[in-house]
């Protein structure tokens, strides 16, 4: 092999006073960054293999590992960094595309620390969330734009309940009920393991909320969480069959998504195992490609038809939900993805996760999440058609306060995906895309699988959803809100800190010190 | 009884229940001071098996039917009647490791370090719940009643 121009990313410091040569650490490492030298009896490390997953660190025993930035670095030039000097040399050595996983970590703005929420204070009583109740749970589905009711003939009196006197005739359309107003994001079986898609719908299941398939199918042993997933329809149809559409509470036609806009799926063919293969109906071993457009959609006509198709195909029972990601052109394509008939708009944002794409276009396509919610949300009630459709922002959600933020901001409830994985483990290398995840997550090794315990990453997941509900109560309670119902689209309790006049506009909020 | 179960499917073969099981056997129950001080010398009384991506953890498994306990000439190896726990007797023992040849799961070990006696697992009895069990950091190691069969 040629010489590399590449200096590793990492340092692995092994301390030799607490080293005690068990080979944990060996055993750990996918990457094959550790590795034990039998004739000298001891543990050696190659840094240059590093991806600082520090499943080593977090499993040795004795805590004598430690990663860190690698130390030795180019003289420092704002232009051109380490990072953009290393991906020329990656390049220059592979002419390939550079590839990676999660979402950007280029550091972009994040609106999200610069929009604070307001506190009842004299004037207005806050609310304690311990003592009185509050009411988190959503709704999520097109609402009628008026209801009509049939005056049965009787007279009202005060102790009967209202539906003795009152029937009503018009027909709610189907509606996803959660009880928090948090989904986990679509991740497809292929790019997660059958372990993760265990725990996510456990967790969904327990917390009476959804999962989503992704486009990678539903694997049999999964329908008994049915009520509790949400089912993908995208460009490459994998594993859509009638089954796979009546199981689901709701069907999602994947349009988009935020970490690469514009861009299909490959799921390489070493990934197609048997099971993948019959979940996804591919041969095994064969590339599972996603175009990037759906190649029967290409107006907003096209993608009525295919929502109708899918409302024919689950006799209207279920809502369809829409996903796109957030460009520039948001407002006006939600209007379409509304009017075409969606009952669920999904919106993922710059910053969404992915198992695998393009550098380039996961760091500079799309635009912020916060944007988004809030330009859709505007252009929908300005239409006069903010009814016919909830919207679930995605794209980066980190904790509580920014499910708080996009739904003052206009959103009906979020997607979590990148948070639900660190809740079970990962720990944002980004190389998910090899397939060699060491936390058992994103791989289909089946030595690699075994990491992640269904049960505790169940269990992991169900007291994420519960922590950030207590706090979603507690924030409400804070600002005198009792129901979620009263907190959406309810920017006046928004205001924008550090924010320039343009981004204050869009977000349609007040700067910070600007009174009611 | 309660006994160690093992969950091959969550067994990721990373040996800490084998490190756990040689610190809490140690003298000093430090694992630095074990590994750097003690360790030729100590055996885990745990056996992990694995082929592959197979692996799981077995260790005694306190048979009703011990044939440890048949085959063993001088008592050492002993069931307590209440319990139900297959315990072996340092002190009685001889090293004829006979329990060592009759053991259908071979998790009775050679103690090399101690005047060639037999060791096995206690299920930590001096500590209350058993140290593989503990370190475990997948949960493929469960301590709980045993099923009837």
């Amino acid at each position: 092999m040629k010489k590399s121009l590449l200096f590793p990313d990492f340092t692995v410091i092994r301390d030799p006073d607490k080293c005690i040569q068990c080979e944990v650490c060996v055993r750990q490492c996918a990457f094959d960054a550790h590795s034990f030298d039998k004739a000298a009896n001891k543990v050696e490390t190659d840094a240059s293999k590093c991806v600082s997953c520090l499943r080593c660190a977090t499993m040795c025993p004795t805590g004598a590992l430690t990663v860190s930035e690698y130390q030795q670095n180019i003289r420092k030039n704002k232009n051109w960094t380490d990072k953009q000097i290393k991906e020329l040399y990656k390049q220059a050595e592979t002419g390939g595309i550079l590839l990676t996983g999660m979402g950007t970590d280029k550091d972009y703005k994040i609106i999200w620390d610069h929009i604070l929420l307001d506190a009842a204070q004299v004037t207005n009583p806050s609310i304690d969330p311990l003592r009185e109740p509050m009411e988190l749970r959503t709704y999520l589905g097109s609402k009628p734009d008026k209801i009509q009711l049939k005056i049965k003939n009787e007279k009202l009196k005060i102790e009967k309940p209202l539906s003795t006197f009152y029937s009503p005739l018009t027909k709610l359309p189907p509606q996803l009920k959660l009880e928090t107003p948090i989904l986990f994001s679509a991740m497809s079986y292929g790019a997660i393991s059958l372990n993760t898609m265990r725990a996510l719908a456990r967790a969904s299941d327990e917390c009476g909320i959804f999962y989503n398939t992704g486009e990678g199918g539903l694997p049999k042993e999964l329908y008994k969480y049915g009520k509790n997933t949400i089912v993908q329809v995208a460009s490459g149809r994998f594993g859509v069959d009638p089954d796979y559409l009546d199981v689901a509470a709701a069907v999602e036609i994947k349009v988009g998504q935020g970490a690469k806009p514009g861009i299909g799926g490959h799921l390489p063919g070493e990934k197609v195992t048997d099971e993948i293969s019959q979940t996804r109906m591919i041969p095994t071993g064969t590339d599972a490609l996603s175009p990037a457009p759906h190649h029967d959609i290409y107006s907003i006509e096209d993608l009525s038809q295919l929502i109708y198709s899918i409302k024919e195909a689950t006799e209207y029972k279920k809502p369809i939900s829409v996903k796109v990601a957030a460009v520039h052109n948001i407002a006006a394509i939600a209007s379409g993805i509304v009017r075409a008939g969606a009952d669920i708009v999904a919106i993922d944002g710059l910053r969404g996760g992915t198992g695998a794409a393009p550098t380039r276009i996961r760091d500079n396509v799309g635009i912020p999440i916060e944007l988004a919610i809030a330009a859709v949300d505007s252009r929908l009630r300005g239409e006069g058609i903010r009814n016919r459709a909830s919207i679930i922002a995605a794209g980066g959600f980190r904790n509580s306060a920014d499910v708080v933020k996009a739904i003052a901001l206009g959103a009906d409830a979020v997607y979590i995906g990148t948070a639900a994985l660190v809740a079970m483990g990962c720990h944002l290398c980004q190389k998910c895309y090899t397939g060699k995840c060491n936390w058992g997550i994103a791989t289909q090794d089946p030595y690699l699988v075994k990491r992640l315990n269904p049960e505790i990453a169940s269990r992991r997941l169900v007291n994420l959803i519960k922590a950030w509900s207590h706090e979603i109560k507690e924030i409400m309670g804070g600002m005198g809100i009792n129901a979620v119902e009263s907190l959406r689209g309810n920017r006046l309790r928004l205001r924008g800190f550090d924010l320039h006049e343009n981004e204050l506009k869009i977000l349609d909020i007040k700067p910070a010190g600007e009174s009611m | 009884m309660k006994k160690i179960y093992f969950k091959e499917e969550y067994c990721m073969a990373c040996r800490l229940c084998e490190i756990a099981c040689l610190v809490a056997h140690s003298k000093s129950k430090k694992i630095i001071k074990a590994y750097k001080e003690e360790f030729p010398g100590l055996t885990p009384r745990l056996i992990i098996e694995q082929k592959g991506s197979l692996s799981f953890a077995i260790q005694c498994r306190h048979c009703k039917d011990a044939p440890c306990v048949e085959a063993c000439i001088t008592g050492a190896m002993k069931r307590d009647k209440k319990t139900g726990v297959v315990s072996h007797d340092k002190e009685k023992c001889i090293g004829c490791w006979m329990c060592v040849m009759s053991c259908p799961f071979g998790v009775i070990l050679m103690d090399i370090k101690e005047k060639k006696v037999a060791t096995k697992c206690d299920l930590c009895a001096d500590v209350g719940s058993p140290a593989c069990v503990d370190a475990c950091p997948n949960e493929a190691l469960v301590y709980k009643e045993s099923e009837k069969v």
